[in-house]
């Protein structure tokens, strides 16, 4: 089998969501000593790619959305260790943190924001639900976050958004951490109040806008 | 004479509910529920049941549930602010009360969807006070006026002062549950007043799936032993945080409902509970949770229907929709909910006024929701035989110009056959235009202010009054407010 075939099953396993195939394929590659950034870049990421177009295009929803992001998160989770292995940086557009506030237990939108992060390339570590705002604060300082993407699905939460902002301006750490908010009481004008750098309210625009903050 | 039958849709067989039901039991018995919150950890384990201490999983058996069940009252009575009226809950009666809990309200004059304050609060507490066919209130608008951390006591501290109506509320902390509790009894009189009569009914929301978070087991339990009605509003959205199946949303959404039931009756036996909820189904395209959707109410029938066949009052999030201003789907999709919810025979239905998702409240929408409930109400009233026999003497000595308009038999029952709406449209087009060519929406908005400005507030004594407010402003003191808005108090 050529390259080319190999790359075309690969985003092939990601459209189709076949996390069995996407992590197989991955293992050949690596047996076969493949240039592992390349299996990324031409065999992987045409498949996200083409998934987010069939979105676009309506024909695709939520579910196969989802379940092909876990799938490319899946196949990362195979070449990761190898490209660490040889010391080969794993591209990514950026760090991000993300989480559901302190007090909000609901996570399946975060669930949602964090899958399509990871699927289109960003790193993610995804703190779950009811996160302490010192935890969000400690852990982007830790892995040197780029973003911190804050989520509340209660009006009553949504002011532990304002506060962690609060903090990080307190701390003179406003300029280190981009910060995005979301989640279904939150707005543009909350996200502007509150001094947020982006908001997103769907995951799909929420990795619109994450590209476009970190390549400000 | 014939009397009428009650119209009644059932969307499941006997043996569908049995096999719902019984897998319920076995998810509570073998996959156990999350319960974070010790003192209910506690209660099940003095119950005998087996609890996984380090991730807060209870696994509940069958007989537990069962007599749980039969404990459960299968009705209960809530009376209004002066003890007088009456509001029976369960068997097929059915009361509308406001959706809740609204974080925002439709301004009728910008057309947009703005925060609340104190105002308009109260203007939503007067107008739902005076809808004949919203038979309960509810706290269904938060007042942004103070702070977020108060919104659950100052809702209850609001309808309160101005509503004689029972109130479907609940709290937004653990802390909150006093206070509130305090104000009813300061409107009963005693803590056994309240018991003897409930005055509100607090719901408690567990989270999908299978999980009962601490404020709301605690809700539960203190409501459960002051006598207060729990109202359990389950929200599975299927195929996100519950099966996509509308029967596998309902197994999971009976076994949450079991759970609360049996923490309640653990807490206090033969505490009032209501089985509820507000699951829906989810939208795979947008990721939002429709209220309106055909879907979300056959789920919401469904449950009705088995918490009938457990002898359970019920209660659902209908007569609803998720439009963002009133238009056309605002009343379709209200219309069909409310009517549903009310061939189902569901006791407590919590939609009127509410648009966008459960998150915003209008006024206007209030008025015509009214008239939607009105028509539910005629239409489970049925047919009834007025006359035997039923019409042939009316037609006696009938000849061409005969005409029923003067007849005294007309006279005599066209307002118990006919209901009259005020702010639906029946004009002529001729005369519609001489009024202005108005919507219904147009027409509802002026409807709200001639209701504001021909009724005077219906507010609670004065001493009551002075009660209610030094309740309220202790709890608001605690978190460094030290007066409530000027309008608070009349």
């Amino acid at each position: 089998m050529t390259d080319k075939d190999l790359f075309a099953r690969m985003a092939q396993s990601i459209i189709d969501g076949n996390k069995d195939d996407a992590q197989a394929l991955a293992k050949e590659a690596i047996d076969v000593q493949m240039n592992l950034n390349e299996v990324i870049e031409s065999g992987y990421v045409p498949g996200v790619q083409k998934v987010g177009q069939l979105w676009e295009e309506g024909e695709y929803f939520l579910p196969e959305l989802i379940t092909s992001a876990e799938c490319m998160k899946a196949a990362m989770a195979v070449l990761k260790p190898e490209l660490q292995k040889s010391q080969i940086e794993t591209p990514t557009l950026g760090r991000i943190v993300i989480g559901t506030i302190e007090g909000d237990i609901h996570d399946i939108g975060k669930n949602l924001v964090a899958s399509m992060l990871s699927a289109n390339g960003f790193e993610v570590i995804d703190l779950g639900a009811d996160v302490k705002i010192e935890t969000f604060l400690e852990k982007a300082d830790e892995v040197d976050a780029d973003l911190i993407c804050l989520s509340a699905l209660l009006t009553t939460t949504m002011l532990g958004q304002k506060r962690l902002i609060e903090q990080l301006e307190k701390r003179g750490l406003a300029d280190r951490f981009v910060v995005m908010v979301g989640g279904a009481p939150v707005n543009q004008k909350w996200a502007d109040d509150i001094g947020a750098d982006g908001y997103a309210e769907n995951a799909m625009t929420a990795v619109r806008a994450a590209k476009m903050l970190v390549n400000k | 004479m014939i009397s009428a039958i009650r119209p009644k849709l059932e969307l499941l067989s006997q043996e569908f509910i049995k096999k719902i039901v019984d897998e319920s039991y076995i998810l509570l018995e073998r996959q156990g529920i999350f319960v974070e919150n010790t003192q209910a950890i506690e209660l099940f384990k003095e119950a005998g049941m087996k609890v996984d201490e380090s991730t807060h999983r209870v696994f509940i058996t069958r007989q537990l549930v069962e007599d749980a069940l039969s404990s459960t009252p299968s009705t209960f009575q809530l009376f209004s602010r002066n003890g007088e009226k009456v509001y029976t809950i369960g068997n097929d009666e059915v009361h509308f009360d406001p959706g809740s809990a609204a974080v925002t309200i439709l301004d009728h004059k910008t057309q947009e969807q703005r925060k609340a304050e104190t105002k308009d609060v109260i203007d939503f507490v007067r107008i739902s006070d005076l809808m004949t066919n919203i038979h309960l209130q509810s706290t269904g608008l938060i007042s942004s006026d103070v702070p977020d951390i108060i919104s659950d006591s100052y809702r209850l501290y609001l309808a309160l002062l101005y509503s004689e109506k029972p109130i479907v509320t609940g709290t937004f902390r653990v802390e909150g549950f006093k206070p509130m509790k305090d104000m009813l009894v300061a409107v009963r009189g005693s803590e056994d007043a309240l018991s003897d009569k409930p005055l509100a009914i607090f719901d408690a929301c567990p989270s999908p799936p299978l999980k009962w978070s601490n404020l709301t087991t605690q809700s539960l339990i203190d409501s459960a032993r002051a006598g207060i009605p729990s109202e359990l509003i389950s929200m599975g959205m299927t195929g996100a945080t519950s099966p996509v199946t509308i029967a596998g949303t309902l197994v999971q959404h009976v076994a949450e409902n079991f759970c609360g039931i049996v923490i309640c009756q653990l807490a206090n036996k033969g505490a009032p509970v209501v089985f509820g909820g507000s699951p829906s189904s989810f939208d795979m395209r947008k990721g939002t949770t429709p209220m309106g959707a055909i879907e979300t109410m056959m789920i919401d029938s469904a449950y009705s229907q088995i918490a009938k066949h457990l002898g359970l009052p019920s209660h659902a999030y209908m007569g609803l929709s998720d439009a963002k201003i009133i238009d056309g789907q605002a009343g379709l999709e209200t219309g069909i909910g409310a009517v549903l919810a009310a061939l189902s025979g569901i006791n407590v239905i919590s939609g009127p006024g509410m648009l966008n998702f459960e998150s915003c409240q209008s006024l206007e929408k209030l008025v015509v929701d009214n008239e939607i409930c009105g028509m539910a109400y005629r239409l489970i009233a049925g047919i009834t035989q007025r006359d035997d026999p039923i019409a042939l003497d009316l037609f006696q000595n009938f000849t061409a110009e005969t005409q029923f308009l003067t007849m005294p038999h007309t006279r005599s029952w066209y307002r118990e056959e006919h209901i009259f709406p005020k702010v639906i449209d029946r004009d002529t087009y001729d005369y519609w235009i001489s009024l202005g060519k108005k919507s219904i929406s147009e027409r509802a908005s002026e409807e709200v202010e001639k209701l504001l400005s021909d009724n005077p507030p219906d507010v609670v004594d004065q001493a009551v009054q002075e009660d209610l407010h030094s309740i309220m402003l202790s709890d608001a003191k605690n978190y460094g407010l030290s007066a409530l808005p000027e309008k608070g108090l009349p």
